[in-house]
């Protein structure tokens, strides 16, 4: 089970005494809100439409059953009860008070976590695919590359002020899960025909406003260069990313600007001013962390499951739940849960202290204590013995959670948007709740198939709708919100940004022009297509013939 | 016919818990937009700016700006969608916020 070590141990206590004592002065007014806001950001706290936000780390997305209930006793005592997942695998508090929030740091660290690096000009907290160590495309579990990647940036003097924050993703599977090519530096995990093992690094991905597929810098990194060779790529970023434009200040637009072949030689021109030797990560370093993300000692079982098998044949809702939501293990026996945090007309990453407490006991009892947070703001058991499954859905079913909508039209990323965000231009939370409503029959859903819709409330992209199948952007058109809809987005292995379909739409408007998309696809989808597949067979021409035909 | 009076409201969160506050014309921080003052004249914007900057300094509150308003009946319904929402709390938990501790603006903003 992930921990981090005795250094990060000394190092975040002492990083939330000195958070109480800053915070104690701005109270006091020995320090002035220009002064203060640096160092609470870099503590993850914001201030908000409604009040402060705490935005907490939660490295890999993976959280032990402690770990989770700490998550839930936070949010009763200091918030109103509840907590949002979000798209960077982290959980964000809506209700927090200055006079609170060093106690509330206090908590994390009794647990092993902390808010650093959540926020600012530095690279921030690793994102890694939400199945790692249980995935059964996996090449090798990525969360240790994540780690020493974590450990090597983490108040690295060098790239603490950045020309603009920094995001890395990691996948080991072949499928991407992890988003890889739309981060600032994506890794990916390759065997070769040697069967050695080297990471394809990605460099220039990224939503926003200027949403950007990452290039390809090196196809095959042995990984003990991997340091040392993201080390140059983040000095050339260092020294040429811009710092006079905010909106062109990610490593991105330097990529695209340079090209890809003049961001490249630039890299290796860097890359070999320092020789590898000198920054090589050691093996016994490796082994080290990877010791960290040690999997369970599963059991040996049979890959037939009687119990599983007979529930699925007495209880139809738990067969659709198992078939929806549950995914192949690399461990004959077991199974991945994914526990959708999208019931019906519900929150998009919305949990209650209660349901986390629910998850935290499931994950204690039936998953070697381990729970993931997906970029898609859901949670996943990683390790749940198939005999068990039955047992999880119950529990979870009471609890609200066990909605069979994983990966299908009911799956929706939303960020918080104008509800709580002050950089927000319209509202996202009502729209995925009205689609959510709309499509709550699981049968259509099914017959849609995979399908992701992604709605963000303005254009800074949490919600990711640029790579959405369905992206949906909430803008602000004269004190109006209205909505953009873009279609063939994806954050897969073969990833694309969406393309505006035409005009906006008003809020209500939405989820019609939705089913009159999807209804597009399944009269000219092929056998078996998905919606995916069909858009980028047919373009966008026969979804904007449908939707803007009768205007 | 009900008169409408155009102005511009003093808000800011309260630096200690965060909240929304709007200001009067005594230099009171009030949860409730009812009880702002609703500067209609320019000077009376300026008025209420010096006032806020007083208590930016005094580290009651921060993060200060004017917004459009109008009285209507009686009570102040903000011009834009955001300031409604401060107005009241997230829409999509009316269980949460101003709206359900009696301090709510008398303004829904419109279903999304």
């Amino acid at each position: 089970m992930y921990r981090y070590d005795e250094f990060d141990a000394k190092f975040v206590n002492e990083r939330t005494a000195q958070f109480r004592d800053q915070a104690n002065r701005r109270l006091k007014g020995e320090l002035t809100e220009d002064e203060f806001r640096p160092l609470r950001l870099m503590n993850g706290l914001y201030l908000q439409l409604h009040a402060y936000m705490l935005r907490v780390a939660i490295p890999y997305g993976t959280l032990s059953g402690a770990q989770m209930r700490q998550l839930a006793y936070i949010a009763e005592k200091w918030d109103k009860g509840y907590g949002h997942f979000t798209t960077r695998q982290n959980i964000q508090y809506n209700w927090i008070k200055l006079e609170d929030a060093a106690d509330i740091l206090q908590a994390l660290a009794d647990v092993e976590m902390h808010a650093i690096q959540t926020s600012g000009n530095c690279i921030r907290n690793v994102t890694t695919d939400h199945w790692a160590g249980a995935a059964v495309d996996e090449l090798a579990d990525p969360r240790p590359v994540g780690e020493l990647i974590r450990q090597w940036s983490s108040l690295h003097p060098e790239f603490s002020y950045l020309p603009r924050k920094f995001k890395f993703a990691i996948t080991g599977a072949p499928h991407d899960r992890a988003a890889v090519k739309v981060h600032d530096i994506g890794l990916r995990l390759h065997k070769n025909a040697a069967g050695d093992l080297g990471w394809e690094v990605l460099v220039g991905g990224g939503q926003g406003r200027t949403p950007l597929v990452a290039v390809t810098v090196r196809e095959f990194l042995p990984q003990n260069e991997l340091v040392a060779y993201l080390e140059a790529i983040m000095r050339v970023y260092n020294l040429y990313g811009r710092r006079d434009n905010k909106y062109k200040a990610r490593i991105k637009i330097l990529v695209h600007e340079l090209g890809a072949e003049k961001f490249r030689a630039e890299v290796e021109a860097e890359y070999a001013k320092h020789p590898a030797q000198q920054t090589q990560v050691e093996e016994a370093e490796l082994a080290r962390i990877a010791k960290y993300f040690a999997l369970p000692s599963f059991e040996k079982l049979s890959r037939f499951a009687p119990h599983f098998e007979d529930a699925k044949l007495s209880t139809p809702e738990f067969a659709r739940w198992a078939r929806n939501n549950l995914a192949a293990h690399q461990v004959d026996g077991y199974t991945i849960v994914n526990i959708s945090l999208k019931p019906e007309g519900g929150i998009p990453g919305d949990a209650s202290a209660e349901q986390m407490r629910v998850m935290a006991r499931l994950a204690e009892r039936y998953s070697h204590n381990e729970l993931r947070v997906s970029h898609a703001q859901n949670i996943v058991l990683p390790h749940v013995r198939l005999e068990d499954a039955f047992e999880v859905w119950k529990a979870l079913k009471e609890a609200d959670l066990a909605t069979a909508n994983y990966g299908l039209a009911g799956d929706i990323i939303a960020c918080p948007g104008l509800d709580y965000c002050s950089l927000a231009t319209a509202r996202s939370i009502p729209v995925a709740q009205a689609i959510s409503r709309k499509f709550a029959d699981l049968d259509k859903q099914q017959d849609y198939g995979p399908l992701k819709i992604n709605i963000s409330g303005c254009i800074n992209a949490c919600g990711h709708h640029h790579v959405g199948h369905i992206g949906i952007l909430g803008l602000d058109k004269k004190g109006e919100e209205y909505y953009q809809i873009t279609l063939g987005g994806s954050s897969s292995e073969h990833a694309s940004i969406g393309t505006i379909l035409g005009p906006g739409f008003a809020a209500d408007e939405v989820p019609d022009a939705i089913e009159t998309i999807l209804n597009t696809y399944v009269k000219l989808r092929h056998s078996g297509e998905d919606f995916l597949s069909a858009y980028r067979r047919v373009g966008p021409k026969p979804f904007k013939e449908a939707l803007y035909a009768a205007a | 016919m009900s008169t409408i009076e155009k102005g511009q409201v003093m808000t800011a969160n309260r630096l200690g818990d965060g909240l929304v506050v709007f200001l009067n014309r005594a230099g009171n921080w009030s949860e409730k937009i009812d009880e702002a003052t609703l500067a209609l004249e320019p000077q009376a914007a300026a008025a209420l700016e010096a006032l806020a900057a007083q208590d930016v300094k005094a580290n009651y509150v921060t993060g200060t700006y004017l917004f459009d308003a109008e009285r209507v009946d009686g009570r102040i319904k903000a011009s834009h969608i955001r300031e409604r929402i401060r107005t009241l709390g997230p829409t999509i938990r009316v269980d949460l916020g101003k709206q359900a501790e009696g301090k709510a603006g008398a303004f829904a903003a419109e279903e999304a």
